[in-house]
């Protein structure tokens, strides 16, 4: 039995189903409902649950809770200081560290936040928001998001995030001091003759390949990277994709070579090619890519399938992955993507989905 | 003190009380104290920046108002979600 963290614009949805059974899956719960839920998770560590909501009236804030049909307790943060001139304008992402308690939050204006008790507390790390503030970090069309973490499987010192549209940055101390991962990147949104040294560089997803953590995957406004060296450099292996344009990414953490990508057709056009669902996977490192839509929507629909929205969990054969699109349908696979069901149809327009 | 009268979902973050007598000087200090007297509403009304969020209106004896407007002892304060909220 799998249960799914489905966060929509109407709120929070648990569903629970078996995916090889090719049933829908069951409505356990809604949670925040008329708000939109950002972003939804739970931490395997603890078995807390996390989601990042926004009120139409009353902002945006972080809650928790062991039971998500029970009651949700609001975080302390994360918030910007009181008095100064930002204001928190959304959470993108929550993400488990590699020591007891640690966890990180990715927001909007683009800021990292770090709880050292189980996400019930956060602060804000000043040395990246720093580097946010020299560098005029500009937004892309959603904000100015930082929405991927990458955390190094067993060292809470080293971490890569993924900035909308500021790029990589990385650490090697814990947050203390950053460096730039943007070689090889290439805003082909820009003139040419302005992309040298640019900071506008506009990632969409990042995830680190855990059995080999100095490999990481991103998909960026146009192309599709792999970078072997921890995220320094880059290399485009969009080559056999039907666009490199996109949002959602998945790897499989069981392969290092693999990763899986949901293309839309352009930035002026954010809609399956075609008219046709296909999620596409590597397993050579982005060598070759291959269709995987057996079950899924293959004619005339046009669906839009947002940045957190692509969601797995298991390994290898076992891999599960599913995703939710704004239309309102989610989508699951039992088999690593080889063939694929509709869990559920009809929700408000998806924004995450999450294995719990 | 000015009175701030509030509605659910506000009203549940300052233990169901529904009217408040505050003191403060302008609509932002009258919220801040709110603020500092029932924590849990921190963030709901005024942003980080001080300012009144977006889709939610502060009246003034029945006038509309922003965080910096004047208020006397005997005002009353009522917070409401705006009509244009909600919409997303």
């Amino acid at each position: 039995m799998t249960e799914l963290l489905v966060g929509t614009k109407k709120g929070l949805f648990v569903l629970r189903g078996d995916p090889g059974a090719g049933e829908p899956f069951d409505i356990v719960t809604r949670a925040f409902p008329g708000d939109v839920v950002e972003f939804a998770m739970r931490d395997e560590r603890t078995g807390r649950y996390f989601a990042s909501h926004t009120s139409g009236f009353y902002g945006p804030r972080l809650m928790f809770t062991d039971d998500p049909a029970g009651e949700w307790t609001q975080a302390e943060g994360p918030s910007f200081p009181e008095g100064g001139d930002t204001a928190l304008e959304r959470i993108w992402t929550v993400v488990a560290g590699e020591a007891p308690g640690l966890l990180y939050a990715g927001v909007a204006p683009a800021a990292l936040f770090t709880s050292t008790d189980d996400g019930a507390s956060w602060t804000r790390n000043e040395s990246l928001w720093k580097e946010h503030v020299a560098g005029d970090w500009q937004p892309g069309a959603g904000g100015l998001a930082m929405h991927s973490i990458c955390p190094w499987p067993g060292d809470p010192q080293r971490l890569a995030v993924g900035v909308s549209a500021a790029g990589v940055w990385l650490t090697d101390d814990g947050g203390d001091t950053w460096r730039t991962g943007f070689e090889g990147l290439v805003p082909e949104y820009m003139p040419e003759e302005a992309r040298e040294g640019t900071n506008v560089l506009c990632v969409h997803n990042m995830h680190r390949a855990p059995t080999r953590p100095e490999r990481l995957f991103m998909q960026f406004h146009g192309n599709v990277y792999r970078s072997d060296d921890e995220g320094s450099s880059w290399a485009e292996i969009e080559a056999g994709l039907p666009s490199g344009f996109g949002f959602p990414l998945v790897i499989d953490p069981a392969d290092p070579d693999s990763a899986y990508v949901i293309p839309l057709v352009a930035d002026v056009d954010r809609v399956t090619p075609e008219g046709s669902v296909r999620v596409y996977e590597t397993r050579d490192a982005g060598s070759t890519w291959r269709e995987r839509g057996e079950g899924l929507p293959a004619d005339e629909s046009y669906l839009t399938v947002l940045r957190q929205a692509f969601g797995s969990t298991g390994r290898g054969q076992g891999l599960e992955l599913y995703f939710g699109a704004t239309s309102g349908d989610v989508f699951g696979s039992p088999d690593a993507g080889g063939s694929w069901v509709r869990v559920r149809e009809r929700l408000a327009p998806v924004t995450s989905v999450r294995v719990a | 003190m000015a009175v701030v009268t509030l509605r659910a979902p506000l009203s549940q973050r300052t233990g169901g009380t529904r009217e408040h007598d505050v003191p403060g000087s302008t609509v932002g200090e009258v919220l801040r104290e709110l603020e500092r007297r029932h924590p849990p509403i921190v963030g709901w009304i005024l942003d980080e920046r001080g300012s009144v969020r977006a889709h939610v209106n502060v009246f003034v004896n029945g006038e509309r108002t922003r965080e910096d407007a004047v208020v006397g002892t005997t005002d009353v304060l009522q917070v409401l979600p705006s009509i244009s909220g909600g919409c997303r």
